[in-house]
């Protein structure tokens, strides 16, 4: 059985003025997966929320949700999406259960069902002990959960999520993923917009990367990380006479070229994912007694993702 | 392209639903926050306090006294202040999330404004017992009709919807609260220009041919017609019906150009 499609985007163009803020972006997102859509700022994630949201309508190519034309059919498109974007939406002097219960209301539920579903999305929420507590009174991470979850009252087919953690505390964001986790485990598609590698990884089962308003590589976190390179090596040496001898032992771990960065007195080389000789590497610089203040073994960052990916794209095309 | 998800029922709520809960959350927030409640309340306070005892004495106004002449301008030209703060509301919702919440549920496009309007109206309510507490407080006197001053109150209501549309339009405009205030300075050529507080008659004639025909003026003098039958009649020259008439022309104008204006800006971000 094939996964039905719940948001199509073909050759999809948004203008601002002179900006092309999507440039022919495609993806389309299967019922039962969590997309992630990331790149840096002023990539066109935002942009692509707030079509898929109806907030804006594009200039030019296809987008569909649930098989509704944002374009033709906005109406239609509301009733499937759930957006939480990236400002707060909720009201601070009203109480967490009024704030849920008011979007139920407004999804079309009687009074009752609106009473009864709002609670049973803020004990999802953690918020049950809080829920008549007014939400200015609420920590940042508390209102940010109340945030992202208060549209699921609605039902909704696909929730959007516009960087939803974006600001919070480490442990704010870990309780934030979990709340994500389960709703995800619960059968809602979620598709979220990052610039956290780490978080694309968290959460997502399929990756889109971003940039100049097009997707330039997508596929399982796994795959993505093999073709940037799974690990980065990092040598920071004392002195920087001894940069060339450092990067010549690197020069076997790498799937390219280790590149040196003077100022800082470093080396670092993405690590070839046939190897596993990292020691055995770097154990005759040791020998020679190469003063060395600091070796990390460490994930790409998305800077070096994104610029391993983005360099693969223009070799597929070359 | 695969076939539509089948949409589950009744999950699209109505305008008078929709409208309905969000004038709700415009009351919760204002009831809620004390400072506006008191600053609001305690700012028509004192400026009539100001007028009526401290400016007062040095403005004639023939046959009637002046605190009659002046409590009907100021409960008429209290709906402008007050929809001072609609801008405002209005133009920090759309910068928070809520706007864009709001927007993306299954909901009429014209709720949200519908709403707020409704809201807002209701608040005019409570300032304009206020107001007319006071007034009394300070001396005021109804010297027409009872019908005449209900009437004179459903016609302050009426106008509060009229400037709230404009309002409403201005905040959106605005992109900001600090903007929208700013903006909002408008209102004091309107008010101030207008018979409000003094009789227009002792200003420059360049300025007087602005401040006879305006709105606020029209408005006002049907208020105070009104309210303080014969004296205000002999003093304005003209029947209060004549007053009435155009304000209620000047309010169906005003809100058949800026209802549309401002649902349209909504709906088009």
């Amino acid at each position: 059985m094939t996964a039905r499609l719940i948001v199509e985007a073909d050759g999809l163009v948004k203008t601002f003025g002179k900006v092309r803020a999507l440039d022919g972006l495609d993806l389309s997102v299967h019922s039962g997966e969590v997309l992630a859509v990331l790149g840096p700022n002023g990539a066109g994630k935002s942009t692509f929320i707030n079509l898929i949201a109806t907030l804006l309508r594009p200039d030019g190519g296809h987008l569909t949700v649930g098989g509704y034309d944002v374009a033709r059919q906005p109406a239609m498109v509301r009733r499937l999406v759930a957006l939480a974007g990236q400002s707060a939406a909720v009201e601070p002097t009203m109480t967490g259960r009024e704030n849920v219960q008011m979007i139920a209301r407004l999804f079309g539920q009687s009074r009752s069902d609106a009473r009864r579903n709002a609670a049973a999305v803020l004990e999802r929420l953690g918020l049950t002990e809080s829920a008549d507590r007014l939400v200015r009174t609420y920590s940042g991470g508390m209102r940010r959960r109340l945030d992202v979850g208060a549209s699921l009252v609605g039902r909704p087919a696909i929730l959007l999520l516009d960087e939803p953690t974006t600001g919070l505390d480490p442990r704010s964001r870990n309780e934030l993923w979990d709340v994500i986790r389960a709703l995800v485990a619960d059968g809602t598609d979620v598709l979220l917009t990052t610039q956290y590698l780490d978080e694309a990884d968290h959460l997502a089962s399929r990756i889109a990367i971003v940039d100049h308003g097009r997707v330039v590589a997508s596929g399982t976190p796994r795959e993505l990380k093999q073709r940037a390179g799974s690990t980065v090596v990092e040598v920071h040496v004392r002195d920087a006479d001894s940069l060339p001898r450092v990067t010549a032992a690197l020069q076997v771990l790498g799937a390219d070229a280790p590149s040196i960065d003077v100022p800082t007195r470093s080396v670092r080389v993405r690590l070839d994912v046939a190897t596993q000789r990292v020691f055995a590497a770097l154990r005759p610089l040791d020998d020679t007694g190469i003063a060395i203040d600091e070796v990390s073994v460490r994930q790409p960052t998305l800077d070096e993702a994104f610029l391993a990916l983005t360099g693969a794209r223009q070799e597929e095309v070359a | 392209m695969s076939l539509p998800i089948a949409l589950p029922r009744d999950n699209a709520a109505g305008l008078i639903v929709s409208a309905q809960q969000i004038a709700r959350r415009v009351l919760l927030n204002f009831i809620r926050t004390p400072q506006y409640v008191v600053v609001g309340t305690l700012q028509g306070a004192m400026f009539l306090l100001i007028f009526r005892y401290v400016f007062g004495g040095a403005i004639a106004t023939g046959g009637i006294d002046y605190v009659d002449f002046v409590v009907p301008g100021f409960i008429t030209t209290g709906v402008l202040f007050n929809a001072m703060y609609s801008s405002v509301g209005m133009a920090e919702d759309m910068n928070s999330g809520l706007i864009a919440r709001l927007k993306s549920l299954p909901i009429p496009r014209s709720a949200v404004l519908v709403g707020r309007a409704l809201a807002d109206t209701g608040l005019q309510f409570w300032s304009l017992a206020i107001t007319i507490g006071l007034g009394f407080a300070v001396g005021f006197r109804l010297h027409g009709s009872w019908q005449g001053a209900l009437a004179a109150a459903g016609l302050v209501v009426l106008f509060g919807l009229v400037f709230e549309w404009l309002f409403l339009l201005m905040g959106m405009f605005a992109g900001s609260a600090q903007a929208a205030q700013g903006g909002a300075l408008i209102i004091f050529p309107f008010t101030f220009v207008s018979s409000a507080y003094i009789p227009v008659a002792t200003m420059p004639s360049w300025m007087r041919g602005f401040a006879e025909n305006q709105p606020v003026t029209v408005m006002v003098n049907a208020v105070r017609g009104l309210a303080d039958g014969h004296g205000a009649e002999a003093l304005l020259g003209h029947p209060t019906s004549y007053f009435v008439i155009r304000a209620l022309i000047w309010s169906v104008g005003l809100i058949a150009i800026f209802a549309p204006l401002a649902i349209a800006k909504y709906a088009r971000g």
